[in-house]
């Protein structure tokens, strides 16, 4: 049992197989998790450096976590605070600390392709943990996890991911890993935060009227606005934002079903999801940060694979 | 290929040893089974069916236990992790650990790693159909055994379960 990859850089480069192997493995985690000791010996005597350089809270203790668990042993860099500040360059940064004998790289930074960078200069296996506006796979991975349990599986099952497309890198893992599980994907919002050719470059869905969308879709994934990544004006205000395109729980209660609804987080409570549907039962928005830990895991004890005897 | 168990051998080897372990364990008081996946657990089906004929009014816990993340090769190659299904303490109680072959010892000590991460048990007995005896790598010996045989590196000993492969037979290929 093998993945076809040595490195996770992204969903892109996964076959159906391998997020087949993650999933069920994580399953298994999982089971895992609810023991009285959660812990396994699996990784010991590999050591693991979570390279951050960008904020996060979830991924960065969701991965220290899973880390723990296999009994890893781990080292936490952040960017903030380190020599990145004195002008050392990523390449010289993850070199000195390969040097101290480290087998594996979780990496989140804010440009594009920096993983994939690293990839091609170092040993080490490397997980993305987020770049840029590319890939977040291991976020996909557990979204598609909590839709599986929640669901059964994922194929013929109608996903819509709603809000900020242009500048979510969760929106562009989860549309590769759905695809490729053979479930049904729309992507919902405002024109001007959905790329132009996204229906014909993705073979998916596009629509732009949120209550088509809700109507649809078996699940609803809810993306932050990401203003943080936006440096021109793309919508008037957050309140006409929530007006036009947040769920509500009225627009939940409106349909003639029940769907379920994800976040990835960290949520703007009030913008893209009301309180009373983050909060509702109709939320898996605390699963998919449980189970984030299992399919972590997963990806980690797979990608540990061989080491030179 | 020899045969070391036919299908009438393995029925009464069965019968045995669920009456080695009633023997034991009267009225299995504060006692559970636990089979060790995958292939363990044919075996272990076969003894709990036999003990629970033979003890109807008997309460019988039972368990499945996967040991993939507990192996000590895993660095050398990984494999692929299957159930496990252990829906009660066994805290302070007396467990039996059941396999089929019994041949380095590895995967028993990685049971009992793996066995400990969900309580103390009081205490731990090992049943095994086939005990390859002077194979041992660890200090690991059966407290019942269906079989005790002498075999060497190269031979590999396979049990057939009829649910399964279509026949009951224990051969030494």
């Amino acid at each position: 049992m093998q993945l076809s990859t040595k490195h996770l850089l992204g969903i892109r480069d996964l076959t159906p197989q391998d997020i087949q192997i993650i999933l069920d493995t994580a399953t298994q985690f999982k089971e895992v998790l609810q023991r009285p000791i959660k812990k396994v010996p699996s990784l010991r005597d590999v050591t693991i450096v979570n390279l951050f350089y960008e904020n996060s809270t979830r991924t960065r203790i969701s991965f220290e976590l899973a880390e723990k668990r296999l009994s890893a042993d781990t080292i936490n860099f952040t960017a903030s605070g380190s020599s990145v500040s004195k002008g050392e360059t990523l390449l010289d940064t993850v070199n000195n600390i390969l040097s101290m004998k480290v087998d594996m790289v979780v990496m989140r930074h804010s440009a594009s392709g920096a993983p994939h960078f690293l990839a091609k200069h170092i040993p080490a296996a490397i997980i993305n943990a987020g770049d840029g506006i590319n890939e977040h796979p291991t976020q996909a991975l557990l979204d598609a996890f909590s839709i599986r349990e929640k669901l059964g599986t994922l194929e013929g099952k109608k996903i819509a991911i709603l809000g900020d497309i242009m500048h979510s890198r969760v929106a562009l893992s989860n549309i590769y890993l759905l695809k490729k599980m053979g479930a049904e994907v729309m992507v919902a919002g405002p024109p001007t935060l959905i790329p132009k050719h996204m229906a014909e470059a993705f073979d998916i869905r596009v629509e732009y009227d949120i209550v088509k969308a809700l109507q649809w879709c078996d699940v609803a994934n809810v993306l932050r606005i990401q203003l943080e990544r936006q440096n021109q004006v793309l919508f008037s205000s957050l309140r006409e934002y929530n007006l036009a395109y947040g769920v509500k729980k009225s627009l939940l209660d409106s349909l003639d079903k029940q769907i379920w609804v994800m976040h990835p987080g960290p949520i703007n409570r009030g913008v893209e999801l009301d309180s009373d549907v983050a909060d509702s039962k109709q939320s898996i928005i605390l699963q998919q940060v449980e189970n984030g830990v299992a399919v972590r895991m997963a990806v980690l004890y797979l990608l540990s694979g061989r080491k030179p005897e | 290929m020899k045969t070391i168990l036919s299908s009438e051998q393995l029925a009464m080897t069965i019968k045995r040893l669920s009456h080695q372990i009633l023997e034991n364990h009267p009225g299995l008081d504060n006692t559970c089974i636990i089979g060790i996946q995958p292939r363990g657990v044919w075996l272990s089906d076969r003894i709990v069916g036999e003990v629970r004929n033979l003890l109807p009014a008997g309460k019988l816990e039972y368990g499945k236990l996967d040991i993939t993340f507990y192996r000590d090769d895993i660095r050398k190659e990984l494999h692929v992790p299957n159930h496990t299904d252990i829906p009660f303490s066994i805290e302070n109680k007396k467990v039996i650990l059941i396999d089929d072959v019994l041949y380095t010892g590895r995967t028993i000590r990685a049971a009992l790693d793996a066995l400990l991460d969900f309580g103390r048990p009081e205490k731990v007995e090992l049943c095994v159909l086939v005990d390859r005896r002077f194979s041992r790598q660890l200090p690991i010996q059966p407290d019942y055994c269906g079989k005790s045989i002498d075999s060497i590196v190269s031979q590999k000993v396979t049990v057939f379960w009829k649910e399964n492969q279509g026949k009951d037979e224990v051969v030494l290929l």
